[in-house]
């Protein structure tokens, strides 16, 4: 048996798949790269068992499956089940119907796996952190905290 | 009693309706929104018509939803996962919660359809944090719910005069509030959607009076020369 933990997954669903994917390319390069530097100050002290530790698992959900802009369930529920390790799924998402519709897949249950939750963050800072923070193998609560305080890094 | 196939027919109606009025719904989604409200409805509704047709051709593979709750969690589900805006989460929504609240029951009463109809739509309100006079498709549903108990007629007079009042109104939610007052003027897309759903509903309702009618007579008529004079009886 491993002594590892499963990491908590997070998913990243925006109305673009440009978006998504290089949002989750970015947070998941900053926290397999650059763990102690700028992602750790980002994600407070939770980085900091980071160093030599696997990344979490990161999918992105983005545009339509025809690959317009737009929100696909279907895609966002293949992304859910992909990034699930039994620790939890963070859903962070950008902006109208990537807001409603996680929203409307958690609230009628049975689509998503269990312990999946909508994180209320900014999309990339908010990304950064959850990925860099669920890396560190916190849980999902820690993970959803690091995701939305994002919310209070002040650029002036 | 509206039972499984009334709100098939429904449904297919409004598929026809949303697929007839495509074009304007969106020219209504130009100036306030992203002009895609019409052909993301559309979808949406041709799909659900697909799904409920393919349940009946292909009872093989998996049980045709016999109740009305089961064919509107059906579409429901069938519009959040294929409309790709807003709209899908929010109608599908609508429907799915409706569904649920009509339970198992395979024929349901006017009156039930009005209550479930108002747990589907304090739904739509919580999911997108909405309220009357917010400028959504809850201008024309909320209205449309409180008059069905009156009549399936009433309701469609509602829900259309809800959508045409949402004119002047500021948009509070949505990518339309992001305009502002700019947003004063249109009549917002989605309670125009509404409007449809609730006209198709009072279309479906007198189809079904008339054929009952027709059937009615029909019946008399092989009875006898009686049921001729009770003919002008019928409303």
């Amino acid at each position: 048996m491993s002594d590892r933990k499963p990491l908590v997954g997070i998913v990243l669903v925006s109305h673009s798949g440009p978006v998504a994917d290089s949002v989750a390319a970015l947070a998941g390069g900053l926290a397999g790269g650059l763990a102690g530097g700028l992602a750790g100050g980002l994600a407070g002290g939770l980085a900091g068992g980071l160093a030599g530790g696997a990344t979490a698992p990161v999918s992105a959900a983005g545009g339509t499956r025809d690959g317009g802009l737009g929100t696909s369930s279907e895609l966002i529920t293949a992304a859910a089940r992909r990034v699930d390790r039994g620790a939890g799924v963070a859903l962070l998402v950008d902006l109208g119907s990537a807001v409603l519709t996680v929203k409307a897949l958690i609230a009628d249950g049975g689509e998503l796996p269990d312990g999946a939750r909508l994180v209320d963050a900014p999309f990339v800072e908010g990304a950064v952190a959850a990925v860099v923070t669920a890396s560190a193998g916190a849980d999902i609560a820690a993970v959803e905290k690091a995701a939305q305080e994002a919310y209070g890094y002040r650029k002036v | 009693m509206l039972d499984a196939a009334f709100f098939r027919r429904w449904l297919a109606a409004a598929a026809a309706a949303v697929d007839r009025e495509a074009d304007r719904l969106t020219e209504l989604d130009s100036p306030i929104g992203d002009a895609d409200h019409g052909s993301n409805l559309r979808r949406g509704f041709t799909a659900v018509v697909a799904t409920l047709e393919s349940t009946l051709e292909n009872t093989l593979e998996k049980e045709p939803p016999d109740t009305p709750g089961a064919v509107l969690s059906l579409a429901g589900r069938q519009l959040i996962s294929t409309v790709g805006g807003a709209s899908g989460p929010l109608y599908g929504t609508l429907l799915r919660r409706t569904g649920r609240a009509l339970g198992d029951a395979p024929r349901v009463a006017r009156g039930d359809l009005a209550d479930a109809l108002r747990a589907g739509a304090d739904a739509v309100a919580q999911l997108g944090g909405a309220a009357p006079g917010d400028k959504t498709m809850l201008d024309a549903l909320v209205p449309a719910v409180d008059a069905l108990p009156s009549s399936f007629a009433a309701a469609a007079e509602a829900a259309v005069q809800g959508a045409l009042a949402t004119v002047p109104l500021q948009a509070r939610k949505g990518r339309a509030s992001y305009l502002g007052e700019r947003s004063i003027g249109h009549q917002d897309p989605g309670a125009a959607s509404s409007a449809l759903l609730f006209e198709t509903l009072a279309e479906t309702a007198e189809t079904e009076r008339a054929e009952r009618a027709e059937r009615t007579e029909a019946a008399e008529g092989a009875e006898g020369t009686e049921g001729v004079a009770g003919r002008g009886g019928h409303e």
